[in-house]
């Protein structure tokens, strides 16, 4: 087994580990009885210490699609199948993600074990929703088939669970149907948060939605921005034009840039160029699925534009009732540091599915901050002021927060450790994460 | 070609070749002595690529059965491949003669008997492709393994008789000498990173072989320096090395 330095999308932590790749699902009975405890890693898309630990378990050999009807679009393949690959085979047939994250670089577990949203969640909910069976290899070996309706307990802890449940081997979840691969978009411009707050109500019939603020902006502008809405576009939306987007071209970012690059000023550069384009106050357009859903995926390692010291990707949730104070408040706190953040994102969110999930009915705001010396303690502050909000962070963003606010902020915190401590005494799986925030 | 067997499927270089195939519309015949593992990999080649996969046991240490193995395949293959071997333990070996005998049967007495009866077939039928995959250990005895090296070397010399046999039939036959390759056969060892081929590359590598009809490839081309440089330091130095 390799030894290796790893680190997941933000580059921090940077830890070492023991790496196994299985490629059977026989392999991993074999990482079971062996004595070390580990923690499953997909493609290491998480941002801070979800998939690390001193020894780590890739499933992204172990990504064979098992079944598609592609009939009533459902699928079932193994853990490791990129989002992507499931796009690759089922678009042409006209079926798209049920609830897709900001980039198609993740794995089917992946977006199982941390539950994960899209610009949908109000319409449709999280990846949990749609997953109809999974299989799983529990720590204590045994293969176990969960849904929402059998072994629910089980299954509900494993959506969001963050890997600590067991090994999820097999994932079945259905699809939606769609007519192009094109997307019917409106972006309108805001001038301030409440303005954009109100539009995200006004918009909530569009199935997507997310806005991009400036979070730099202080005084009147404070908190302009732009909310992008959506809909899958039909074929006669699209006058007769070819109905699947050519392939799109990728670029790379080869290195690590310098810190420097980041600083307020082109970030402040970046805000203005963005919120320039929108000359008119709502513009209509039709575009690819991959800008409107993958922005960032046409730059691979974009994440290396903070260097090498890495960054945090801040987001939490607020209930919606506190929405326009809590946002506000929290907003102004970070645009006084002037860290900068080259994406702020807000979304709203709807129920929550998930006992341990981390969607709340509410709304959510993400923001990257390269790391510097400061950084954790006024994070600490920040959740602070989260948790008097009544909201949380989100775990596989996560790679600083205290035990303490974990434990106070999720609400079924305390019978997710007492599940986990009862299918895993051992303590057979664990990452830096559960560590970290004492849930092993 | 429109079907290919291949032999030791369940290795990773077998199943990086199958996903290349497979992705050029071929269909496959996977033979493994563990079949059921490569179901998931059947259903999946199945639904991406509209190919037919077909999934047999095969056992190369069990010679009797390897006429009628080929017997029922059906169709038969227009190439074969053979990728299965054993590095096993060599300390071990040395003591031990079933060890030995397995390591001899692995990479080089079980692969003669099964490529016997694919050559005979395409012979017959004056076309075919058959692949081995050897490795740079057969270019010279090393105390460190000397069994898998002499039965790979064995391998090479067979393969490179068959393919002297075979031409005047339109049967090309290709030898693959790779050099360190990231499987399970040497985790845990440390290898050089650059010198380290991917079982992907070595995938595309054999198929570009196959297609462009090259007799003999090292997948990385700085082997074959390194093997030449080897090949050429006399014995009486060659034999007091630690090698
Ligand atoms: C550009 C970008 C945009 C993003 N946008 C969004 C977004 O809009 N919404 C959102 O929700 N998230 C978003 N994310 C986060 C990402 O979707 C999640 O972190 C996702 O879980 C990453 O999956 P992964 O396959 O990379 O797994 P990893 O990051 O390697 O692991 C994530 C967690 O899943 C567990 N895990 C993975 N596979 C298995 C398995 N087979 N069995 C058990 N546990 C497993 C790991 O243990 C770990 O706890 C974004 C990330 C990036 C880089
Ligand atoms: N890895 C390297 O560095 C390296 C370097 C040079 C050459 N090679 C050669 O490359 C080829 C592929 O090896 P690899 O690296 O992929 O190693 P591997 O993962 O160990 O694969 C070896 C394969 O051979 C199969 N096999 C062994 N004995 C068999 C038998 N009696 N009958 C049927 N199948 C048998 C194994 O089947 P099971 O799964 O059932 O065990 C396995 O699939 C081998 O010929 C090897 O010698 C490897």
């Amino acid at each position: 087994m390799a030894s290796d330095f790893i680190t997941n999308w933000n580059n921090y932590p940077r830890e070492k580990a023991k790496v196994s790749s299985p490629v059977f699902a026989h392999d991993f009975d074999t990482t079971l009885a062996d004595n070390s405890a580990f923690i499953v890693r997909g493609n290491g898309r998480c941002y801070g210490d979800a998939s690390l630990g001193a020894s780590v378990v890739s499933s992204l050999k172990f990504n064979r699609i098992l079944n598609f009807d592609a009939v009533h679009g459902i699928i079932t393949c193994q853990s490791g199948l990129l989002l992507s690959d499931v796009l690759e085979l089922t678009m042409p047939k006209g079926w798209f993600l049920p609830v897709t994250p900001g980039t198609r670089f993740i794995t089917v577990g992946g977006a199982v074990a941390s539950d994960v949203h899209g610009k949908n969640h109000h319409k449709d909910g999280s990846f949990s929703q749609h997953v109809i069976a999974l299989k799983i290899l529990t720590p204590a070996g045994a293969i176990i088939h969960c849904s929402a309706t059998e072994n629910s307990e089980y299954f509900w802890f494993t959506c969001g669970g963050m890997g600590l449940t067991g090994i999820i081997l097999e994932v079945t979840f259905s699809l939606k149907k769609i007519e192009t691969g094109f997307i019917k978009q409106v972006q309108i411009k805001a001038n301030g948060l409440d303005e954009v707050l109100d539009l995200f109500e006004q918009y909530s019939h569009y199935t997507y939605s997310v806005a991009w603020i400036d979070c730099l902006k202080t005084g009147s502008n404070f908190g302009r921005s732009i909310l992008m809405v959506g809909e899958h576009a039909t074929v006669p939306d699209l006058n007769g034009g070819r109905q699947q987007p050519k392939k799109s071209i990728t670029l790379s970012v080869p290195f690590n840039f310098p810190s420097f690059v980041l600083n307020g000023l082109s970030v402040k550069a970046f805000n203005a160029v963005y919120y320039g384009k929108n000359y008119k106050r709502e513009m209509h357009g039709i575009t690819s699925y991959e800008k409107f859903f993958y922005p960032l995926d046409a730059i691979l390692h974009w994440n290396r534009i903070y260097g090498s010291r890495g960054f945090v990707q801040y987001q939490f949730v607020i209930p919606k009732q506190v929405g326009k104070v809590g946002i506000r408040d929290i907003l102004t706190r970070i645009s006084e540091k002037g860290w900068g953040s080259f994406l702020a994102v807000l979304k709203l969110f709807g129920t929550q599915q998930g006992p341990i999930s981390f969607n709340m009915e509410g709304y959510t705001l993400a923001l990257d901050i390269p790391i510097n010396s400061k950084l954790f303690s006024f994070l600490d502050e920040l959740d602070l002021m989260i948790k008097e909000y009544g909201g949380r962070i989100y775990l596989t963003k996560d790679a600083r927060m205290k035990a303490e606010i974990f434990h106070s902020t999720y609400p079924n915190a305390a019978s997710f450790t007492t599940f986990l401590n009862k299918i895993d005494p051992e303590k057979k799986i664990v990452s830096s994460l559960s560590t970290r925030l004492e849930i092993k | 070609m429109k079907t290919v067997l291949i032999l030791g499927a369940t290795s990773e270089v077998a199943l990086a070749l199958a996903d290349q195939l497979a992705a050029k519309s071929i269909n496959l015949i996977l033979a493994a002595r563990q079949v059921e593992k490569l179901n998931p990999v059947k259903a999946d080649l199945t639904i991406r690529f509209g190919v037919t996969v077909t999934v047999v046991a095969f056992d190369a240490a069990n010679m009797n059965s390897h006429a009628d193995f080929y017997q029922h395949l059906d169709p038969k293959p227009d190439a074969a491949i053979c990728v299965f071997g054993f590095l096993g333990d060599h300390d071990k070996a040395k003591v031990n003669w079933d060890e030995c005998a397995t390591i001899l049967t692995a990479n080089y007495v079980g692969a003669v008997s099964i490529l016997n009866v694919i050559a005979n077939d395409f012979e017959s039928r004056k076309a075919g492709v058959i692949v081995g995959i050897s490795s740079v250990a057969g270019e010279r005895g090393r105390q460190s393994n000397y069994f898998y090296g002499s039965a790979k070397a064995g391998f090479t010399a067979y393969l490179s008789g068959l393919r002297n046999r075979l031409v005047k039939s339109a049967v090309h036959v290709v030898t693959v000498k790779p050099g360190f390759i990231r499987t399970k056969m040497i985790e845990g060892i440390a290898t050089p990173g650059l010198l380290t081929a991917k079982p992907e590359q070595v995938a595309s590598s054999v198929i570009k072989a196959m297609v462009a009809k090259r007799n003999v490839i090292y997948v990385l081309p700085a082997w074959r320096w390194i093997m030449l440089v080897i090949r050429c330091i006399p014995e009486f130095i060659f034999k007091k090395l630690r090698l």
